[in-house]
Parts: structure tokens; sequence; C-alpha cells
């Protein structure tokens, strides 16, 4: 493929068709196209309103408990012997991920609308979770649609979600994960279109959702900039962070864009193997349209859609975020795999070594932080992102590693 | 330029009376059973053949047409293998109007360019593909114009009379009305409430307006026939192939007849409806 002209800007998109180069858009049911289109006009408001922008911040602080701390994991640092490794602490927010970032602010959105019914769609259950817990703060109806095989190893998370009043619809279609799950709540949203509020978790789906969440999670990058400075008095040389759809990513990286000094690599799952069954879309996919956007896809030679495989249940889906595919040809990230049992090993150092056991998700990024820092010299600065807290896959690795809990 | 639907429409409008889309997928249950049905249609009354496109992930289907992709698919069917039907059924049927509907993805990997020229040559009438809203005209909808095949969009409850002259601009060939907001094959419609948006459809173009989603029944597609240019029935057919098959899933005997049983007796609910509302 011809790689696309440098822009001045990495910063811009989307351009006002919701597209990032050819990426994004909007591929959708005419019965939804009316409600983008108001969607897209409320967020406008919203982000021109300053009493929006204040009644964020309010609840970031005192709700969320932001900001989360940039942490410097000294005994990770010396035992990998190169880079200074800084973790983002986003998995000691509320509800233990980052996902809470983007759901106030969807949230907040729907009030604004009027929208009463809240639907959410989640693959490891850490945005089902953000979303009916901020749900019963509002005291909104939430439904939650996720995979019947995700309902079975993420058990703990969708008793979480009910705790939380909301309901959760099992999907017995297709391989019944994360994809079938938005499908489900892409057809919700057609047949219940007047009353109904769709809050995506990651920064995919039709415009104006990838650029409306990446705006939500970019207080992860704003913060770490702040925090850098004030530690290191210079911006990082480096940052990292795992891709499934790619929302706590760029939360981190979209701040940097502009910085040439600053390395950039996003991590992807590679399960057993790029050869064999894995969930990376820009490693081992093409670009075709789903879920309302073109973008990275894993699909077979006729266009249809396979499904991923991975070890973590929040990064097995086949597509990947818009601004990530044109970020990858652009080349100004650089998009890394690790495999199931790269993962499973780095989840077993981060706890070992700095009592923090981290979700499976943010293990394959820490995998890549073990291949990376050794090759770099000792004033390297690195950040990875620790998207989320690792309670949840326990019970998963235990079994994995033949522990009868 | 007339094409193969606005010659039949023009014969509907001369009889007086509705016209029958009939939707059934491509490749289901298998290849040769889906070709048996397609050249069946015609003789058990469908005046037009809309014919599914399988996709693994059809967000604006219901069930009973994601299970019959899923069982073409299953049955090794492509978008080639679909053309090359099209290409078999038009030896025998130079008249009735096909259109392929499905979703974009598939097509832009065929390749937008190439599969405008096959689809032409096979003998494909127009498009109707679910995902692609007037914001993505540039897409396919344009080229395919341009291609001389008609692009069918579709208008729901929720277009209204500010956004209607958008959905109806780069519009040929027909107005498919979607009669809920909804997927395919679950909700029956208000008929009398269809029948008005007909209506203000019909004040903004003078193409014909047909009408789908809902349509169960030969009871159905009468009240429906009243008002509108055509009725669309899909989901209905599709659960008949559905209900022939044996217990491990193929075709029996009695999969053809069972779609065709279904279409006659619509087809009389249909050619009926005029007559019955005078």
């Amino acid at each position: 493929m011809n790689a696309p002209a440098k822009p001045n800007s990495f910063r811009s998109g989307p351009d006002e068709r919701g597209r990032f180069g050819i990426y994004g858009g909007r591929f959708v049911a005419e019965t939804l196209m009316p409600l983008i289109l108001d969607l897209e006009k409320a967020y406008a408001d919203a982000k021109a309103d300053p009493a929006y922008a204040a009644e964020m911040a309010g609840y970031l602080t005192h709700y969320v408990g932001r900001p989360s701390p940039l942490y410097f994991a000294e005994r990770l640092t010396e035992h990998l012997g190169g880079a200074k490794i800084y973790l983002k602490r986003e998995e000691l927010n509320h509800t233990g991920s980052h996902k809470v970032n983007n759901v106030l602010g969807q949230i907040l959105l729907a009030r604004r609308m009027g929208k009463k019914r809240i639907i959410a769609e989640t693959g490891a259950g850490q945005h089902g979770v953000a979303t009916a817990t901020l749900c019963a703060r509002f005291g909104l109806e939430c439904i939650v649609y996720m995979g019947a095989v995700d309902v079975a190893r993420q058990a703990s998370n969708v008793f979480r979600m009910k705790m939380l009043g909301a309901t959760v619809v099992p999907v017995q279609s297709g391989a019944k994960t994360l994809k079938d799950a938005m499908n489900e709540a892409l057809r919700d949203w057609v047949t219940n279109v007047g009353s109904t509020f769709y809050c995506i978790g990651t920064v995919a789906g039709p415009h104006p959702y990838p650029g409306m969440v990446r705006d939500f999670q970019s207080i992860i990058g704003r913060e770490t900039r702040e925090q850098m400075q004030e530690a290191e008095g210079r911006l990082p040389d480096s940052l990292i962070a795992c891709v499934g759809g790619g929302s706590n990513a760029i939360g981190l990286f979209h701040p940097f864009l502009d910085d040439p000094s600053v390395e950039i690599y996003g991590v992807e799952a590679a399960g057993h193997g790029l050869t064999h069954l894995h969930a990376a879309s820009i490693a081992g996919g093409r670009a075709g349209v789903l879920h309302g956007n073109r973008t990275y896809l894993l699909m077979d030679d006729d266009g249809q859609i396979q499904e991923g495989h991975s070890i973590s249940a929040g990064l097995d889906y086949p597509g990947i975020g818009p601004e990530h595919s044109w970020l990858s040809d652009v080349g100004r990230v650089t998009y890394l795999s690790a495999t199931d049992d790269e993962a499973l090993e780095a989840f077993q150092l981060l706890s070992k070594v700095e009592g923090i056991i981290p979700a499976l998700e943010c293990a394959h990024a820490l995998a890549k932080v073990k291949d990376l820092a050794p090759t770099k010299p000792k004033d390297h600065i690195m950040v990875m992102n620790l998207s989320g807290r690792g309670d949840k896959d326990v019970p998963q690795v235990a079994e994995i590693l033949g522990t009868k809990l | 330029m007339t094409t193969r639907l606005d010659t039949r429409f023009a014969d509907l409008a001369r009889a007086g009376r509705a016209g029958l889309v009939t939707y059934v997928m491509a490749g289901d249950p298998d290849r040769e059973t889906a070709r048996a049905i397609l050249q069946a249609l015609p003789g058990a009354g469908a005046d037009v053949i809309e014919f599914g496109m399988p996709f693994t992930d059809p967000m604006a289907d219901g069930p009973s047409i994601q299970a019959a992709g899923l069982r073409a698919l299953g049955a090794g069917q492509t978008l080639r293998k679909t053309l090359e039907d099209i290409a078999w059924f038009r030896a025998s049927d130079p008249t009735t109007p096909i259109v392929l509907m499905g979703y974009y993805n598939p097509i832009y990997i065929y390749g937008v360019e190439k599969f405008l020229v096959d689809a032409k040559a096979a003998g494909v009438d127009g498009l109707i593909v679910v995902d692609l809203p007037p914001e993505e005209d540039e897409e396919l909808c344009l080229p395919a114009l341009k291609a001389g095949l008609n692009f069918i969009r579709l208008a729901t409850p929720t277009t209204d009379d500010k956004r209607l002259p958008k959905v109806l601009q780069n519009t040929s060939g027909f107005v498919y009305y979607v009669s809920i907001t909804g997927i395919t094959g679950m909700a029956t419609p208000d008929f009398g409430q269809t029948a008005s948006a007909v209506a203000r459809i019909k004040k903004h173009t003078s193409l014909p307006v047909a009408v789908g989603f809902g349509v169960k029944n030969a009871d159905h597609a009468s009240a429906v026939a009243r008002g509108a240019d055509a009725v669309v029935v899909g989901s209905a057919l599709v659960d008949q192939v559905k209900g022939s098959l044996d217990a491990s899933g193929k075709a029996t005997a009695g999969t053809v007849s069972a779609v065709t049983d279904l279409v006659s007796s619509i087809s009389a609910g249909v050619r009926g409806a005029r007559k019955a509302a005078e």
C-alpha cells in the first residue's frame, strides 16, 4: 500500500465526514442516521458549554478519583535493566479501569439529551461495570449486552453489573463474544431509537463515537504530560499501551501525537500467534467496514468477519478504532503484538515485583515493555498505561496455571 | 435509461395492482436449492426478487435472516457465487428484476469497480446496501448509478420530512419504506400508519414505494398493498426454508415448495387487495 502523506498535525481528526484519512465514517442503517446526527450536534454543543466541562471535572475529581497517579516503577525498572518505567495508574479509578472516564462523558451527554434508557456492549465487563455504575448514580435504566461466552468467563463482573441494577443480556448469536454483543446492541438501538442512548465503550463505531470517546479518554495523556513535567521536568521518550478497540491507548497517545521526540507503541493481542488464532487487526487484518466504521478488520477473502481470539476478553474484538488504523498507515504509532503466553508471564511479573496485579489486557502492553525497556538507555523514560486491574482475571489465570480456588 | 425495475413497475401500474417483492438468501440452505427457489419465484407470483448476499454480521437484520446467512456461508456461498447464480437465472428469465441486498463489506473487499462490472454482466438490476446511508454515497451509490444499476434506499419512520429529500436524492428504481423502527422479521407494523407514511413519501418523489418489515402472510400483504406500490416479504420466506430442513439442517424434497406455497398465497393477497378495497 502507498504510504499516505503525513499531515501537519496528527491531532486534528476526524474531518467533517468523520474520517481519519480513509478510516472512520458513518456506515449505519438509515434508521440510525437521524439519531447519529442528533448525537453529533449534542456533543458539539456540550463541548462548547463550560457548564458541561465543569460538571465533568467535578465528577472526575470526586467520584472517579482523578487524577490517577503516575507511578515510577522502580523495582520493574531495576528488574528489566534499561529504560526508566512509569505506570499511569488508570486501574485505581473507581470501577477499576479507564472505562469510567468515557462513560461519565457519555452519560452526562445522555442526560443533556433527555435519554433515560442506556444500552452498552461489553467484552471483559469493565465497560459494562462502568456503565452500570454511572446509570446507578444517575438513576437511569441500564441494559448491557455481553456475549454468552464472556458472561461465563467474567462471572464476577456480571454479578457486579447486576448488583448495580443493570440488566445483563447474554448474546447467543455468532461466536457469543464482544463482536456479537455489539451487533445486538446496535439492533436494540435500531428498535428503541427514540428513547435510547447507546454508550459505546471504545474508540470505534460510527462518527462521532471514535472522536468523542477519544476526547473523553485524552485526560489520561493530558495528566501524564503534567505529571511527567513535575516528576522529570520533561516529556517522556516513549509511550506504550494495549490496543483492543484502543480507547486507553488513544487516551494516552493523543496529547503527545504532535511531539516528534515521543515514540509511541500500541500492543495488539497475538493470541496463539499471528499465524494461528489472534485478535491483531493491524498486524493480521486489512481495511474493511463493520459496526459503522471503516478500519482494519480480521476477515476472510470474501469479506466475512472472523472471530478474534485472545486470552483477554477485552481484546478479542476483530477490529480496532479507525484513528489507530490511520496512525498506523501514516507511521506515527508503531503497533506490536503480544501472545497469550507473553501476557500471562507479564501478568505474573508485575504482581511479583511491584505488588500490582494488572488486567490481562494491559499485561499485553507490559509484555512489550519487557522486550523494549532493556534495549533503551537508562535515561530513557517510558510510560505504560496500566488501564485496568486484574482482580476480574484472577479466577481465569488460576485455572490456566492449574490452581483450584 | 430504462431498467428492468422501471419496466416492471410501469407494467404493474398499468395493470392497476401492487407488486410483490420477495427476499430470499443466496446459497440458503445450499447453492442448488437456493437456485431452484430463485428460479421458481416468478412462477409463484414474485414481481421483483431481492437476493440476499450473506454476511456474518447483519446488524439491521433479525435472527431469521442472520441464521439464513450463516447457513449459506456454512454451505460455502460467496459473493462471486451469488453473482454466478444470478447469471444462471438470467439465462432462463430475462425480465424479472433482481435486486441484491446486503451489507457493504463483502462488496468493498470484492472491489467496488469490479463488483459493479460483474453485477451488471450477471444481470443484476439494483442494489440495497443497508449500511450505506446518503452520507456515504460516494462509496457505492454514485458509482452504481453511473454503471447503470439502480440504488434503492431505505426510508424509515425516523426519516422525517427534513431528511427525506436527502434520502431520495440518489435513489432510483423504487423506495423501500421500512415500516417499523427495528430489525427484520420482528414486529408487525400498524398498517394505517404505514399507509400515511407512504402518502408522505409520495409527496416527495414519483418513484414507486415498496413497504417491508413485518409482513408475514397474505392478510398483512393485502393490507399493505392497498396503499403501497409493492409489498416486500423476506423473513417469513426464510423461515419457510428453515422449517423445511431435516434434522441435520439439510434441504428436503419440500424445501422449494415450502417457499413457493407461501409466495403464491401472499401473491393472491397482493393481487386481490385493491379489488377487496373497492
